[in-house]
């Protein structure tokens, strides 16, 4: 009885500190429009830097990129040295699309009704947005680039809409302007 | 069939509802506004102390995409930026300078989550302090 007693009462003082634990210092407060972490990381997958002062060459350079790329030019200001562009494309996932209608069968064989292909992903909208400017000490070309995507599935629904943040899409991207300007990507 | 003489004036009363309802659209909601027009002046907007309008236009630019954006457009002339992110529902911000005085160029920001205006000062802060970062200048808050 006592040892019982004795448990209750270490268990009621855990529970108390636990309490103290989480109610005592200051949460971190999250906003969106704060820098993460990975800031730099993500600047850094995301620009490249080139060898030259004319930005003229970079900019038309990238439009011609991205047109490889087959996408077309939505907006562009070249003082800034910005330029924008989309393309849309199939976003169908053969893996997606085997496991719904898997779903569907197997539903269908245990007497439901399911409708799962329709909500596989089906076509894609991606957008490229461009920025070369100066380097700090005017010397060189800082290209970034950031890629955008909205994914909608088989019902016409969006289903997906984030950052895109592979490598290799990017590696892609300044492999073709490197080769559209003769000159090399270096990182920054 | 004799309509009686209440149904008759109950039929009257719907059709000019209608009527009134009709009347009415929402084109006034697209310039619905919460606060006031002051008050969020100020938690949109600081001055810095530089005249080079290119060189901040191109720090906030820097900062956006720092901040996840994706530009949609820029334009050095009018002085404005306009970028996307997608967090928890799509993002909108855009971001204007203009001159102030001599000196220092203001810097205004207006930030749309889901349609609805943000209007939480301390989001503004944190873009501020974020541009302050990169362009090695204090954001001075603006009456």
């Amino acid at each position: 009885m006592y040892r019982t007693l004795k448990i209750a009462f270490v268990a009621f003082l855990c529970v108390g500190v636990v309490g103290c634990a989480t109610s005592s210092g200051p949460r971190p407060r999250k906003s969106f429009l704060m820098l993460k972490d990975d800031y730099l990381q993500r600047r850094q997958l995301q620009t490249r830097q080139y060898d030259t002062k004319d930005a003229t060459k970079i900019v038309m350079a990238v439009a011609g990129v991205l047109q490889d790329l087959g996408f077309t030019l939505d907006e562009s200001e070249s003082d800034l040295g910005l330029i924008v562009g989309s393309r849309d494309a199939d976003a169908t996932d053969k893996g997606q699309v085997a496991a719904a209608v898997t779903t569907d069968i197997i539903i269908a064989i245990l007497g439901g009704t399911s409708n799962a292909t329709s909500q596989v992903d089906a076509v894609q909208h991606v957008k490229a947005s461009v920025i070369a400017k100066p380097s700090l000490d005017g010397n060189k070309m800082l290209v970034r680039v950031t890629f955008q995507r909205i994914v909608w599935n088989a019902s016409n629904q969006i289903s997906r809409v984030e950052t895109i943040n592979d490598p290799q899409i990017y590696q892609k991207f300044f492999e073709s302007l490197s080769k559209a300007v003769f000159l090399e990507a270096q990182q920054i | 069939m004799k309509i009686s003489y209440k149904s008759k004036v109950l039929f009257f009363i719907l059709i000019g509802i209608t009527a009134i309802s009709g009347c009415v659209t929402t084109a006034n909601k697209a310039f619905d506004t919460q606060e006031s027009q002051v008050q969020t002046r100020s938690i949109q907007t600081r001055a810095f102390d530089t005249t080079d309008k290119k060189k901040l236009l191109q720090a906030v630019i820097s900062t956006m995409q720092d901040l996840e954006f994706v530009i949609d457009n820029a334009d050095l002339v009018i002085g404005s930026v306009t970028g996307s992110k997608f967090s928890r529902g799509t993002i909108v911000m855009t971001v204007t300078v203009r001159p102030r005085g001599e000196k220092q160029l203001l810097v205004r920001a207006n930030v749309r989550r889901n349609l609805q205006p943000v209007t939480d000062p301390l989001t503004y802060q944190d873009f501020f302090t974020a541009l302050e970062k990169s362009m090695f200048l204090t954001a001075q808050q603006v009456d």
